[in-house]
């Protein structure tokens, strides 16, 4: 069981590396305990709904800022929203971009507000797959027999 | 089961409360419903304010705690709170990724019983069921209280409760209740009827509510109490815990109002660019107080906005520099529930509530002060299809009826008049048109509905906004005198339509009327159909008469100053217009 040892070292180093970078916060501890048998699942459920919310968000933003007049109220909105849903995972540095977002928005700043949602498309498609890369690693590791290790 | 809970039974509370969560965040929905699981709550979810109604009107009873998220698309967050504060008199709790200072205190003002920030922990919701023991408690504790809600026997109810409650650690709430009750020889009909262990609901219909409010009126709202109103009431079945607790969240209510009418009142029509009005009808992108509101829609903007509004005045405030505190008079005691409440340090509001109190030592009645605010508030006049519109008119009814009971407060107008005079000759033309607009609007849905009173009041609202024009000038006095002004506006608001009810026509109505024939004219009201104010409503649109308003208006009043008033007949409408 050498290769299912090694597997979930590397999960936890992962995991670990993660939250160091500031990918995650507290939040995805929280989620990971509230995984059990009768959910066996969760995060990965969890995390699949933020990454199609968000989709959406995106696009619902990139729409909202091409707009000839921008309506930053609208823009505002959705940035709001995507802060919550960010937060519901922890993915934290979306989140930090998110409140630099929203200050653009109040001061009707376009550039800002261009800039911001280049960054934010940006540290989402990077949690993304940090996320997608820890699943496939627990996904390995189950494979294998093992069992994931304790948050 | 990680709850930690010490009642290993079933049905023992807190495990199988009934939360309902709102959220329009399919991640957090998903999450808060497996927390909530875990603290051994039975959950119900909900992605949309009003399907989270639905569900709470469909089952009553079906309940104990509801969560909600304050930004939703369909509807805002405050609103939904307050709906199923009003309607069911649960518990809510406000969540929101945003924790700012304003936001949770508007919680906190539309009656949240707590405000969690996201992202949201297990040990947070561990403990939402105190929200719901505490509510029980306090319903309890009101069937002890022969007067007002001033618990003095509260600390003292609270420990005997707390003694009780060691005692049946575990056991049904409901069987503790009922052994208190039958200390307190208190014949509570819910408990006769129900196996569920939750206190039966009282449902507070529109006629039920339009009894409540009658008999506050006739009590006194400052003297109010739940044991008289329960007797005044009549209903047998009621209990004056149903009594108590409803009489809390009028008051609260209430006070809301007149704060958000306070501030729209202070801020003329000045401050409803940022307001999204998407109600066609309604124009109500004003803060407050009238709004038209044909449909639910509406009457969610209606809120919106009026909560917007509350955000942008404080900053609105300052700019317009109505520093000054205008009244004189001592910030109002405990006597006035309404402005007890507001310790904000806003200009406009603690000039609301010097204003208020002047009101208040002038003898006047409370009363005045807050249904002008809650009329418009929440409630619109208009009708609305769906069951909110119900409660709306209840509350309108209620307004109606509650005047219709009350004797004129004339004096109080009579000095408020005398403070407003001095100001009045620095006025100049009024510029605010869409104030006129969204009254014209208002108005304009009044007529389709019903009452005679409705149309009575929005003439009055007319009125009023000629009124508040009147007095936008920027001038240092003027504006100082405002907040008074747009007081005395609010309150006749009402009171015109109250005194429109009780004293019809006669009335001795300074030749100005005659000009303003639209609404000023009581008499006119009365007397004249439906049409007839609308359709000089609808010449308001004109800015040109607009403009012509006004200056009617400061030369009648100060004619009319000089006319005393019968205090009897004294018509609202006149005291609304006479700023002398």
């Amino acid at each position: 069981m050498d290769s299912v040892v090694q597997l979930q070292k590397q999960l936890v180093d992962y995991i670990a590396s993660l939250f160091h970078e500031g990918f995650l916060d507290e939040q995805f501890n929280q989620l990971q305990q509230l995984q059990d048998e009768s959910n066996p699942d969760f995060v990965v459920e969890v995390v699949s709904l933020f990454f199609e919310d968000s989709e959406r968000l995106l696009n619902e933003l990139a729409k909202a800022l091409e707009q000839k007049t921008i309506d930053f109220r609208k823009v505002d909105a959705h940035v709001h929203q995507f802060k919550g849903s960010s937060s519901s995972i922890g993915a934290h540095r979306v989140q930090k971009v998110c409140i630099a977002f929203r200050n653009y928005c109040e001061e009707q700043n376009v550039e800002g507000c261009l800039k911001c949602l280049q960054q934010v498309k940006h540290e989402y498609s990077l949690v993304r797959n940090k996320l997608e890369t820890l699943f496939q690693l627990e996904k390995q590791i189950i494979a294998a027999g093992g069992s994931l290790p304790a948050t | 089961m990680e709850n930690g809970f010490s009642s290993p039974r079933s049905e023992s509370f807190p495990a199988g409360l009934r939360v309902l969560v709102v959220d329009d965040d399919p991640t957090w929905l998903k999450i808060l419903e497996k927390m909530l699981k875990k603290c051994a709550y039975e959950v119900t979810t909900c992605g949309l304010a009003r399907e989270a109604l639905n569900l709470l009107r469909e089952r009553k009873d079906g309940y104990d705690i509801v969560i909600s998220d304050v930004n939703m698309p369909d509807m805002d967050g405050f609103k939904l709170l307050e709906h199923v504060g009003l309607e069911m008199d649960l518990p809510v709790i406000m969540m929101s990724v945003d924790g700012e200072t304003s936001r949770v205190m508007k919680g906190v003002q539309h009656g949240a019983c707590d405000y969690l920030l996201k992202p949201i922990r297990m040990k947070e919701l561990r403990n939402i069921w105190q929200h719901v023991f505490r509510k029980k408690i306090h319903e309890i504790r009101d069937i002890d209280h022969h007067e007002s809600f001033e618990g003095i026997r509260l600390s003292r109810n609270g420990s005997e409760f707390s003694d009780d409650c060691i005692m049946f650690s575990g056991e049904d709430l409901t069987s503790f209740k009922k052994r208190k009750d039958f200390q307190n020889k208190y014949d509570e009909r819910d408990y006769g009827d129900h196996s569920s262990t939750k206190k039966h609901r009282v449902v507070w219909s529109v006629d039920l509510h339009q009894k409540f409010v009658k008999a506050v009126n006739q009590i006194g709202f400052d003297k109010v109490g739940p044991k008289k109103i329960l007797d005044l009431m009549n209903v047998p079945w009621l209990t004056r815990e149903n009594v108590a607790s409803h009489l809390q969240k009028y008051r609260l209510y209430l006070i809301r109002l007149q704060k958000e009418n306070d501030l729209k009142a202070s801020f003329g029509g000045i401050k409803h660019s940022d307001v999204p009005s998407e109600d066609t009808s309604g124009g109500f992108g004003l803060q407050s107080s009238i709004h038209t509101n044909q449909n639910d829609v509406a009457n969610d903007r209606d809120q919106f906005s009026g909560s917007n509004f509350y955000g942008q005045d404080l900053d609105a405030k300052n700019n317009e520099g109505y520093r000054e505190e205008i009244v004189s008079e001592p910030k109002p005691d405990s006597k006035k529930p309404l402005t007890a409440d507001v310790p904000d340090p806003q200009d406009t509001r603690s000039s609301q509530m010097s204003f208020d109190h002047s009101s208040a030592s002038l003898g006047s009645d409370v009363n005045y002060t807050e249904f002008d605010c809650s009329i418009p508030k929440q409630y619109p006049w208009s009708e609305c299809p769906e069951v909110q519109s119900k409660q709306e008119r209840k509350l309108l009814l209620q307004l109606e009826d509650g005047f219709s009971q009350q004797p004129p407060g004339v004096p109080q107008h009579y000095i408020e008049i005398d403070q407003l005079q001095s100001v009045r000759d620095t006025s100049s033309p009024i510029k605010d048109e869409p104030v006129l607009v969204e009254y014209k609007s208002r108005h304009e849905s009044h007529i389709s509905p019903k009452e005679t009173t409705i149309d009575n009041f929005s003439a009055q609202s007319k009125s009023l906004i000629a009124y508040h024009q009147s007095f936008e000038p920027s001038s240092t006095a003027i504006s100082s005198m405002k907040p008074q002004a747009v007081d005395l506006s609010c309150i006749t608001d009402l009171e015109s339509c109250q005194r429109n009810l009780i004293s019809p026509s006669d009335s001795t109505f300074p030749p100005f009327n005659e000009d303003l024939t639209v609404c000023w004219l009581q008499s006119d009201f009365l007397n004249k159909n439906f049409g007839l104010p609308n359709m000089e409503f609808a010449d308001y649109s004109d800015p040109s008469f607009i403009a012509d308003i006004p200056v009617h208006l400061y030369d009648t009043l100060t004619s009319d100053y000089e006319c005393p008033y019968d205090p009897t007949e004294y018509p609202i409408v006149d005291q609304g217009l006479f700023i002398v």
